[in-house]
């Protein structure tokens, strides 16, 4: 059993895990940095703790700040939420260090996972499919690049060994076009990283972002359905809904397979989220990541299920949840949910800090829509943190019953001072492409200029 | 010889000044770096010039719409 928890995070999150302490007679801690003192996490927990200045280095992401806040305030248990020391390997080991139960998986997965190279292996092992790949390659190999791409098949990438992100990378759609793709990767990864080497990684041109709750206990390991998260701005996602719409029975049992046969191979303990990327036109899967906490989008899948997964890694972690059986987890109806951001979609989605002068949704009846927020009218959101202000989650009885709650629920809330994406997540919603379940991590990219008409329409209605 | 403004057009910290008074810029280059909401943002001066004032320091918050810079074209 455990008495007292810390909360290592701030915002929604906090708020979440603080009510969830709550229904099991937990007693509650929250952490906050100078922008934060009036925050209503800190007004929520039954305790709280002054952790410094309002830059996440010197507060939230402090482990010893966090710990002397554990110490200090006798707390038995850390959550860490989602973000900041969330996925820090050092810092959950740190905290079993100082006595105290950690709420999360062991520090060795979130090590494993956290290294990419290490996590397409470990899958790889599992016999979970990966994104067909050539190892490093010298570009002066031309017999080894030939074969490799032969190998994975056209389209496909050229991208640097060195670095990590896009630079140097060239899309190839044809044999013809390799030769030159590599020499010009090379030179370009030369310059920039003093090393030629390339390697080749199959092009998937519509993909569709899907991941698979899981929950782990030790050896065993049961999935809690999936979600597409395809609806992303800068890598950032925007709408989240579960189950997965539109996708062939026997791919969401093999994707849900996948998922609890990493999760199993690896002895995961707790929540967790295996990440894929779905190639839209072959209906093939493939191994992304493994996120090794609760996500933000957790609740659609609470939704569905009737679970409360944040109440779970308490139990688990307490020692009181020893076990699930698959088939007591069922699925009904479907769940959407909206990510409210504090930034200008007319601006390609600046952020805009600001004043709260009003946020209001008193006007949602009892039961309309889950409001899971860290801010409240007269509050501010300042540059330091995330842009994320609420997220208001839906469940229908079917997709379209669950659009047209989200679209009636968006409609009713009153935000002003910052600029937010509110109009834009209606104009989202509303189009024919989403209604048509043809979502794919390009939809805001390549609707762009319809959603932001759309978005004025409806900021006109709301006026 | 005309004095312009470079405003931000973002609230946000001051991350990084880039530029120090006296230099020479040409329109587009990049005078400092703000930091806003885990996204790091430029500010670029607006004209070719010399960089007269640079109104803001490291860690400073700004607002939206003020002027931190100003530029003889």
């Amino acid at each position: 059993m455990l008495k007292k928890v810390l909360i290592a995070n701030r915002g929604e999150i906090a708020c979440r895990v603080i009510r969830a302490c709550r229904k099991l007679g937990i007693a509650s801690v929250a952490v906050y940095s100078d922008a934060d003192a009036s925050a209503p996490h800190v007004r929520q927990a039954d305790e709280s703790v002054h952790i410094g200045p309002s830059r996440s280095a010197q507060s939230y992401l402090d482990t010893e700040k966090i710990l002397a806040a554990a110490r200090a305030t006798g707390a038995d248990a850390v959550h860490p939420g989602y973000g900041f020391l969330s996925e820090n390997a050092a810092f959950a080991a740190a905290v079993a260090g100082a006595g105290l139960t950690w709420v999360g998986p062991a520090p060795e997965s979130i090590r494993d996972m956290g290294d990419k190279q290490n996590a397409r292996e470990l899958a790889i092992r599992a016999g979970v499919p990966v994104v067909p790949g050539s190892p490093r390659l010298s570009a002066d190999d031309a017999q080894a690049w030939q074969a490799e791409a032969e190998r994975i098949g056209f389209p496909l990438l050229v991208k640097a060994a060195a670095g990590g992100g896009g630079i140097g990378m060239r899309q190839v759609f044809e044999s013809g076009q390799l030769a030159a793709a590599v020499q010009g990767t090379q030179s370009q990864a030369k310059s920039a990283f003093g090393c030629g080497d390339v390697f080749l990684e199959k092009f998937i041109p519509k993909a569709r972002h899907v991941e698979v709750q899981v929950f782990g206990f030790g050896g065993r390991a049961v999935h809690v359905y999936e979600r597409d998260c395809s609806l992303q701005r800068r890598f950032q996602k925007v709408i989240e809904e579960a189950p997965a719409p539109g996708i062939a029975p026997q791919t969401r049992q093999a994707m849900q397979r996948a998922a609890t046969a990493l999760a199993e191979s690896v002895g995961y303990r707790g929540a967790g989220t295996v990440e894929f990327i779905l190639d839209v036109a072959s209906g093939d899967f493939y191994f992304l990541e493994m996120n090794t906490r609760i996500q933000v989008e957790h609740p659609v899948t609470e939704m569905i299920t009737g679970l409360d997964l944040v109440a779970m890694q308490l139990q688990y972690a307490a020692g009181e949840l020893h076990g699930m059986e698959q088939a007591d987890i069922s699925s009904h109806g479907h769940a959407i949910e909206c990510r409210l951001y504090a930034e200008n979609p007319e601006k390609l989605f600046m952020p805009s800090p600001g004043v709260l002068s009003r946020f209001d949704f008193s006007a949602l009846d009892e039961g309309e829509a889950r409001v899971e927020t860290g801010y409240e009218q007269g509050g501010e959101i300042t540059p330091f943190y995330d842009p994320m202000i609420a997220k208001v989650i839906v469940h229908g009885k079917d997709r379209s019953d669950a659009v047209a709650r989200m679209l009636g629920a968006l409609r009713k809330i009153r935000v002003e001072g910052p600029r937010t994406n509110l109009h834009f997540l209606e104009a989202c919603l509303e189009h024919p492409g989403f209604a048509a379940q043809d979502v794919s991590t390009g939809f805001i990219a390549e609707h762009g200029a319809a959603l932001l008409e759309a978005t004025k329409r409806a900021a006109q209605a709301a006026a | 010889m005309a004095i312009v403004d470079v405003k931000t057009e973002i609230t946000g910290n001051v991350w990084k000044i880039l530029c120090k008074v006296g230099d020479e810029v040409s329109e587009d280059d990049p005078i400092m770096i703000l930091e806003s909401m885990k996204m790091e943002i430029p500010v670029v001066a607006v004209e070719n010039g010399v960089l007269r004032e640079i109104l803001v320091k490291e860690e400073d918050t700004v607002t939206e719409g003020s002027v931190v810079a100003r530029i003889e074209a």
